[in-house]
């Protein structure tokens, strides 16, 4: 292995049912570097992280560690660990009841018994010699979160560890805590330590990684030096076009939606999850939001749902003012919204297909009005006709239909509720092309029929095809407004990456 | 110590020594209004050692069910095991297993080693029942409210099958088991002025030693330490490198010995077999534990704390009956009520400590 090199992974290749995750995948970390490993959903970078800590087995491929002479094979964390390689997940996982010291050094700790002198004098000294805020006694859940983040990486580190993998560290930091979570990776950086840096914020990744791995659809796309790489080359490559093969797919009259009727606006809304934002739309309009994952363009439509505690902002709906707190004082104002999260959010697998599309409009009428049997056999079996559900009855389980026809039954108990205003987060992820153009399809009917739509879609080309504005979002900030002309890839790929891909 | 009280102010307590904390204060606090208020009997220091004598058992139990509700588990069926275990020693000291009169009688065996037999069979029970219930709960994954429900039905009816009469042991051995450490520095006189010694029973001393004995496997060993990472996060014990199912293993093995031990100690101090023995006892060291600062959730907990919980428990008792209020039931709703504010300061405590924090 030549000199420098921590970490080399060659060929690696996982395959999943139906799907190939890794396709000869090449990877390679210095010493001493940060190198942020980039890709939107799917693209493999999660998959690529699980082979190299051991949680699954790859199908191909070699890996090699610094110190070792052959190539190594990984199958658990722990042996990872063994081999120097550390991960600190999204998910912190310490102990919250345990103090500072203890989370440091628990389960690494030769005999029986517990030296509490030594262990907190050590661990003193490592947080000191980090630069982490924390004392060896406190308790882990009396550190702010980055702090929590900082000492499992002080753990991490303490272990001998030549390659540090951080896995969206930053995605629940506030600007000062990110800068405190970078100082400390320029720190081990000088020290000599790999880090691998998993993130979904560009403009992150530019202030402090030095290289940057980009994957797509489980394919290595290339690594490229930061400096040479211009931000929206990179946002090309993350979402798969390259800039002169763009085509301009849709140039339909937009202006017409600056003269519609505001339907809901809301100004300086912002709840515990997203950050004051300004937002409209107009009557029988079709808008959208787009920007990478993480962008914050769930956390918009969440706000607007009330789905996360609202914490400010003035929103009105057809001119009046209104109060969306919770979930239901939406809907009772006439706003439906599809989460994302299909499987978590949507879906009661356990009931039938007719209860799970009364749902909506058997809360809105309150538990002293039930819907009688036969109306709610009525209700489902004209939305799975006027849908084209797919079900061997309505009596049948939800969680037995496949992902199309169960977005669909959600689609149907939002629409049984006549909204004025509908949200749909992600309605085409994870179902067949067939049915993606059957929704996109109803979505313009009907805004055609007055209702307003807003349309989320890690898909550009999708919601080219379908809004007529589009609401552009990088690190948790509307970037633009869209509209036009402008609604083509390049433009809005250039209002994602930003400022930075203008001037080359 | 002295270094503690330097640095509290920089240093926030974690959350088990803040609910101890207030335990203790709670139970000082109250101790020291039923002097005020009521006088004579609270005077006296045998009064604290009546509530000692009576309530050592529970005060073992409870040690072990703090051990389990620590690792986020619970175990229900340690009033039973103690009964159980409290009716076979009985059985062994009158001679009505004959298993052990052979015993006695081939290896010429005086009629003292009944007592080491009864002894050596409570442990066994205990660890019999800790090992089952430890082993389906931890290497099965079976809810623990189920198998020690199971078991506190298995011990019961158990109780019930080999019990033959209401028992009560042999005179000469009870004397030795019965005997009480008596302490005429903390005496008291009585009505005619004669000073009366105070008195402890030896089951105290047991249960004494055992909670410091629980006390420093918690506070100093790895298994301990392990007991509480796997009550805070079972996801992340198991990622910082922790051996799971073996923590909970042991802390239901351990919950089981000392249910067989507290066993024991309540045949000293009863010294009779009675199948309604210990009737509750799990509900008691519950709520002993709770009021003591252990949380249900797991994670967080203390045996000094779920020692002062027990005092705290009877003391709550011994007011109500001294007020007057002699009907069984004002007991259970004092308690009741009791149970339900020291739940609430704990949250409400907790949740400004940690206000503001993710």
């Amino acid at each position: 292995m030549k000199d420098g090199i921590v970490l080399t992974m060659r060929g690696i290749c996982k395959r999943f049912p139906g799907v190939m995750a890794l396709d000869r995948v090449d990877f390679t970390l210095r010493k001493g570097e940060i190198h942020a490993l980039m890709g939107e959903n799917g693209a493999g970078k999660s998959t690529l992280i699980k082979v190299l800590t051991g949680v699954y087995a790859k199908d191909a491929g070699e890996i090699h560690v610094d110190g070792v002479d052959e190539a190594i094979s990984i199958r658990s964390p722990q042996e990872a660990q063994s081999y120097g390689i550390s991960t600190v997940y999204q998910e912190i996982s310490l102990c919250p009841n345990l103090t500072v010291a203890e989370n440091m050094f628990i389960g690494r700790t030769e005999g029986k018994t517990v030296n509490w002198k030594a262990m907190e004098k050590r661990a003193g000294e490592l947080l000191d010699s980090l630069g982490i805020p924390a004392r060896p006694r406190q308790q882990l859940s009396s550190c702010s979160l980055a702090v929590q983040q900082m000492v499992a990486i002080a753990r991490a580190v303490d272990t001998d560890c030549k390659v540090l993998i951080l896995d969206e560290p930053t995605s629940s930091l506030d600007d000062k805590e990110v800068a405190m979570l970078f100082r400390l990776m320029r720190d081990l950086k000088e020290r000599g330590v790999g880090i691998i840096f998993v993130t979904h914020f560009l403009e992150q990744v530019y202030e402090v990684s030095n290289r940057i791995t980009v994957l797509r659809n489980g394919n290595l796309v290339g690594e490229f030096e930061v400096d040479k790489l211009p931000q929206v080359q990179l946002v090309a490559m993350m979402i798969g076009r390259e800039l002169q093969n763009l085509s301009v797919i849709k140039k339909e009259s937009g202006a017409a939606s600056a003269l519609r009727e505001v339907r809901y606006e809301a100004k300086q809304l912002s709840s515990t999850e997203s950050r004051p934002f300004d937002f409209y739309i107009g009557k029988g309009e079709v808008n959208g939001f787009t920007g990478l994952l993480g962008s914050g363009r769930s956390e918009s439509v969440r706000a607007i749902f009330g789905a996360d505690p609202v914490t400010g902002g003035e929103v009105t709906m057809d001119g009046k003012k209104i109060r969306v707190a919770k979930p239901l004082d939406a809907m009772k104002n006439g706003i439906a919204y599809l989460p994302e999260d299909r499987k978590r959010d949507g879906i009661i697998a356990e009931l039938s297909v007719r209860d799970n599309i009364i749902l909506a409009l058997q809360v809105l009428r309150g538990m002293g009005h039930p819907i009688s049997r036969a109306k709610a056999e009525e209700f489902a079996d004209e939305y799975i006709e006027a849908l084209g559900i797919k079900t061997a009855s309505s009596d049948t389980p939800i969680g037995s239909l496949s992902g199309g026809n169960q977005q669909k039954v959600i689609l149907a108990r939002w629409l049984l509720t006549h909204p004025k205003y509908l949200i749909l987060d992600e309605p085409t992820r994870g179902i067949d092309v067939g049915t993606k153009t059957e929704i996109q399809r109803l979505v313009l009917k009907l805004a055609e029929e007055g209702m307003s739509v807003t349309f989320i879609s890690s898909e550009i080309e999708e919601m080219l095809r379908t809004c007529s504005r589009l609401i552009v979002m990088r690190d948790r900030n509307i970037v633009g407004q869209l509209t036009g002309d402008e609604l083509t890839q390049s433009h809005v790929m250039h209002t994602i990456a930003g400022g930075g891909g203008d001037n080359e | 110590m002295e270094e503690k009280g330097k640095l509290r102010r920089r240093e926030p307590i974690t959350d088990t020594q803040l609910l101890m904390t207030i335990t203790i204060c709670i139970f000082v606090g109250m101790y020291a209004l039923a002097i005020l208020i009521w006088g004579g009997g609270f005077k006296k220091p045998q009064m604290l050692f009546d509530m000692l004598n009576d309530n050592a058992y529970l005060i073992i139990i409870s040690c072990g069910l703090t051990i389990v509700m620590i690792t986020g588990s619970i175990d229900i069926s340690v009033g039973g095991v103690t009964a159980l275990v409290a009716m076979v020693g009985v059985m062994i000291l009158n001679g009505n297993l004959h298993l052990f009169d052979g015993i006695i009688a081939a290896w010429g065996l005086s009629e003292s080693f009944r007592i080491v037999f009864a002894l050596l069979m409570s442990l066994l029970i205990g660890l019999a029942f800790g090992f089952v219930q430890g082993y389906l709960i931890a290497h099965l994954e079976i809810q623990p409210f189920i198998i020690t429900l199971a078991g506190m039905f298995f011990a019961r009816g158990m109780i019930t099958i080999i019990s033959v009469d209401p028992q009560k042991g042999p005179q000469a051995l009870m004397d030795i088991l019965q005997k009480r450490i008596e302490m005429p520095w903390l005496g008291s006189p009585n009505k005619k002025g004669v000073i009366i010694p105070a008195r402890m029973e030896i089951g105290v001393v047991i249960a004494l030693v055992l909670v410091v004995l629980v006390y420093l496997l918690l506070r100093k060993t790895r298994l301990g330490r392990s007991f509480y990472a796997v009550g805070g996060n079972r996801q992340s014990a198991l990622m910082l490198g922790i051996n799971v199912r073996h923590s909970r293993f042991m802390a239901h093995l351990l919950c089981g010995l000392l249910s067989g031990i507290a066993g024991f100690v309540f045949m000293m101090h009863t010294g009779a077999g009675n199948a309604t023995n210990a009737t509750a006892a799990e509900m008691n060291a519950i709520a002993s534990s709770i009021i003591g600062g252990t949380l249900l959730t797991g994670g967080v907990g203390n045996v000094i704390g779920t020692f002062f919980g027990v005092l705290t428990l009877s003391t709550i008792k011994s007011i109500v009956t001294t007020s007057g209020l002699r009907d069984p039931w004002w007991q259970s709703i004092t308690t009741g009520a009791m149970l339900c504010f020291f739940i609430l300061l704990q949250s409400v405590v907790l949740m400004r400590k940690n206000r503001g924090k993710k």
